[in-house]
């Protein structure tokens, strides 16, 4: 039983499916990486799975729990966690502060929330901006924060969503440093991206979306050579790779 | 016809008279809410300023308020484009509490200062071109009412053919549909905005006119209307001026049917239990597409 | 070092003002007046728990205020029950009607949340201007109790009971808002106003905590309406429950600062004497002068200084500051932030 799985989930806003009777699973420890064009509906399969739109049909369970439909507050406490596309920091709060808001799911007493905070601000390479105004972090710093928030809940389960957008070089590299500290402490990542520069070597595994619909789920030595997958990105291949 | 269906009939006759000036003042708001994500709650202080020009006009210089309509429209218009100028545009990055505030400030503002200029006291306008009533069918109608119901319905059927025929009136609601998209093709939002707040508040101009043929004016008067106005708004849909319209003109026909079979003096209770009932029932009211 | 201390000593001897000031100045007038600010003062920080904190403005508040005159007077007049447990019993009432209207109207965006509440505001003033056992459009009178004795809440010889009364209703009101602040209420609370969806992605349960902000906003001023009703032995619609009394407490808190402790407070202090010196003393067509000026001032505010007196204070300790380190130190040091990209 994976930690993680999927059946036939549909999403229609008004006539245009947006995600079609996708199927996949999700196994404990790795890190998945979903990729697909542009509009292929990366994002709104997130927002369906971790409760912001409620799926038009199929199912989704998590650690043997059906959990379809449930609002992003329960997906959360239940220890799935997300970061946005376009990146959500609380810009009039403290990079410790934002954090906190975080850790107080499990840590509801002041003091423990802010040790919690600190520990993932370490974890995370923020603690030397512990107390810089959000709105005054760069892109990289703000996703960065965002990372670490959603860490503090203490997730099994953490979905990325373009985290590595908008990084220069060395950013991106520091980045990558970071997901793969957290899989080796034992979160699952899933993560959608469009540099495949990073998601080839960094995931374990690729699931393939295009028009709303699964085309590929493999190794990532196999998708780079999958003819469908080339198809549906032919010419994003090669702006990819920039 | 027996005695009771002519009431109910006169009663359902006067709710649809009224209910086409509601539409008009309506249709001002949901313009501006449609565009640029702001309630005006000023709005009703507006038509309120509107039936005080109209007022002055007459008291002062004596002129008509058939003929005084274009000119308090066109007072209206500026007063938009000034309120956009010198006040709105300031909040439209800010956080959605600021551009509360902003508007209920005017509000605030606008009502005391004509209760400071012009006192409690209740005015009415005397003898007009419209002064008299009709008789149809047995049914007896005001013939300011009518009239007054007749160019409500003119102004927002002008208003609605301005929208959809003009290249002006596609820009306007591309930009209510999306203001970056709108931004790329060429489109001057600011020019957008002042021109929704101008078109918004001469419609309330339109409708003060139209009002203060029979309508006592005092300073309050605007929040009567303006409560309908939200609720109309949410009832059609807030963005969409075919709701507004619509909606304006059963919440006119219900709330003077309310306070005929009801009690009277429940009518507000009545409009203000339809707007909570749709906002938590049908939140798109309508036609509404948020 | 003293000097360091200035901001500790200035609320000292605030505090000792305010426990003398009825010795100090007896004058009924202006007791009356100090009575109303501090009686505001509670009002705009009830007001600001779920307007400024939790972000949800709300144009309806004086419902609560009004239920709490309203319950705890028809309690004292129709089964003699102290106003001390009305008060309680008014807040209950409050809560009640709070979590019911609060509930389904969360889930509305700010401006539609508003109207919502305007438009309860007016039902409430509406239902009791008709309710006859509740003594109608006319209002209740409260019975004149002699003796000045504190549980009759009734204070009739000298007003400086009720200076002391609200002053405590007060202290207790800072020290809600102030608890709220430090927790992870407040914490959530600040999320929530800016940004819901994120917030909820945290697992914070967004309708319930503006829910909790709802009800303890709503029991406060319930409160302030027993005290009210209790110090001027008088409720009516037309006192209890007038949008521009609604209109009144957002403005305290909005010009004072919302989401902070002081700011209420701030903003009853130049506000109310205001409001009563132009009531008093420009009374007839002058008397409504106040209210153009705060009209203005809500919308210079929300320009300029949406943070309110509280911003604006904190803006100018802080070029003091930026100022002061200047002078002591001439040689340039790095500001905060590295914005060369390193992480």
């Amino acid at each position: 039983m994976a930690l993680f799985e999927v059946h036939g989930l549909t999403k229609t806003f008004g006539g245009l499916a947006a995600n079609r009777d996708i199927t996949m699973r999700v196994e404990q420890g790795e890190i998945l990486g979903l990729i697909g064009p542009n509009g292929a509906g990366k994002t709104t399969f997130f927002n369906c799975v971790t409760g912001f739109y409620p799926p038009s049909a199929g199912s989704v369970r998590f650690q043997d729990q059906e959990i379809t439909g449930w609002p992003p507050e329960r997906v959360c406490q239940a220890g799935i966690a997300r970061t946005f596309q376009i990146v959500r920091v609380l810009g009039d709060l403290t990079v410790l502060e934002n954090v906190m808001i975080g850790a107080f799911l499990r840590h509801p007493r002041v003091p423990d929330a802010r040790r919690k905070a600190l520990a993932v601000l370490e974890l995370t390479g923020l603690a030397d901006r512990q107390d810089q105004m959000a709105r005054n972090l760069t892109i990289a710093g703000k996703k960065r924060l965002e990372l670490a928030r959603a860490l503090a809940t203490e997730p099994t389960l953490l979905f990325l969503d373009e985290a590595m957008a908008g990084l220069n070089p060395s950013e991106i590299h520091a980045a990558v440093a970071i997901v793969r500290r957290l899989q080796e402490q034992g979160i699952t990542i899933v993560m959608v991206e469009h540099v495949m520069k990073v998601v080839m070597p960094l995931a374990d595994r690729i699931v393939v979306l295009d028009s709303g619909q699964v085309i590929a789920d493999d190794v990532p030595e196999r998708i780079a050579a999958n003819e469908r997958v080339i198809e549906a990105y032919l010419g994003e291949k090669y702006r990819a790779a920039s | 016809m027996s005695v009771e269906t002519t009431l109910l009939v006169q009663t359902l006759v006067s709710g649809l008279l009224i209910g086409f000036v509601f539409a008009l003042i309506s249709v001002g708001l949901t313009l501006i809410f449609g565009v640029m994500d702001i309630v005006n709650f000023a709005h009703g202080e507006h038509l309120m300023l509107a039936m005080y020009f109209t007022y002055w006009l007459y008291t002062l210089w004596g002129v008509d308020p058939l003929y005084a309509v274009p000119v308090v429209a066109g007072l209206l218009f500026l007063l938009g484009v000034l309120t956009y100028r010198l006040v709105i545009r300031h909040v439209l990055d800010a956080p959605m509490l600021a551009q509360i505030f902003v508007t209920f400030g005017l509000m605030v503002f606008l009502r005391n200062l004509a209760q400071l200029l012009w006192s409690e006291d209740f005015r009415r306008i005397g003898d007009t071109l419209v002064t008299g009533r009709l008789e149809l069918f047995g049914i007896f109608i005001g013939t300011p009412q009518l009239v007054a119901s007749v160019g409500a319905a003119l102004t927002t059927g002008a208003l609605y053919w301005f929208l959809k025929n003009t290249r002006t009136g596609w820009a306007l609601e591309a930009t209510a549909e999306n203001k970056e998209v709108a931004g790329l093709m060429g489109i001057d939002p600011e020019r957008m905005f002042a021109l929704a707040w101008g078109l918004a508040l001469a419609s309330v101009g339109v409708a003060g006119a139209l009002l203060a043929t029979f309508n006592p004016i005092f300073p309050e008067v605007g929040a009567v209307f303006v409560l309908v106005a939200y609720v109309a708004v949410a009832l059609g849909g807030f963005g969409s001026v075919t709701g507004a319209f619509v909606a304006g003109i059963i919440i006119g026909v219900v709330q003077v049917m309310g306070g005929f079979l009801w009690e009277p003096r429940f009518k507000t209770i009545l409009v203000y239990g339809i707007y909570l009932g749709i906002v938590f029932i049908r939140p798109q009211g309508l036609f509404g597409r948020r | 070092m003293l000097r360091n201390r200035l901001p500790q000593l200035a609320l000292v001897a605030l505090v000792l003002f305010l426990l003398v000031f009825p010795t100090l100045f007896p004058e009924p007038f202006l007791l009356r007046t100090m009575i109303l600010v501090l009686l505001w003062s509670v009002l705009g920080l009830a007001w600001n728990i779920i307007g400024g904190y939790a972000g949800q403005v709300s144009f309806g508040h004086a419902i609560f205020f009004g239920l709490g005159a309203y319950t705890s007077t028809l309690l004292l007049n129709n089964w003699g029950i102290s106003p001390w447990l009305g008060m309680l019993g008014g807040a209950l009432v409050a809560v009640i009607v709070s979590a019911i209207i609060g509930w389904p109207s969360f889930r509305l965006a700010g401006h539609y949340f508003a109207i919502a509440t305007i438009a309860a505001g007016e039902i409430f003033a509406v239902l009791f201007r008709n309710l006859k056992w509740a003594g109608g459009a006319v209002g209740l009178y409260l019975p004149i109790v002699r003796g000045d004795r504190l549980v009759d809440f009734q204070f009739n010889e000298s007003k400086a009971m009720y200076y002391y009364i609200v002053l405590g209703m007060l202290v207790a009101t800072a020290l809600v808002t102030y608890w709220i602040e430090r927790t992870r209420m407040g914490y959530y609370l600040k999320a929530i106003r800016e940004d819901p969806d994120a917030a909820r992605s945290l697992g914070i349960n967004v309708t319930r905590y503006k829910l909790y902000a709802m009800v303890i906003s709503a029991a406060l001023a319930a409160m302030a309406g027993t005290f009210y009703a209790q110090f001027v032995l008088y409720v009516s619609p037309k006192t209890v429950f007038p949008l521009a009394l609604s209109i009144q407490m957002a403005l305290v808190a909005i010009l004072g600062g919302t989401g902070t402790l002081a700011g209420p407070i701030i903003g009853a202090a130049v506000l109310i004497p205001m409001a009563e010196y132009t009531r008093v003393y420009l009374a007839g067509r002058v008397g409504g002068l106040h209210l153009v000026v705060y009209g203005l001032l809500i919308v210079l505010i929300s320009i300029y200084q949406p943070g309110g007196l509280m911003a604006l204070l904190r803006n100018w300790q802080h070029r003091r500051r930026q100022r002061k380190l200047a002078q002591a130190a001439p040689v340039t040091a790095p500001a905060g932030g590295m914005g060369d990209g390193s992480v």
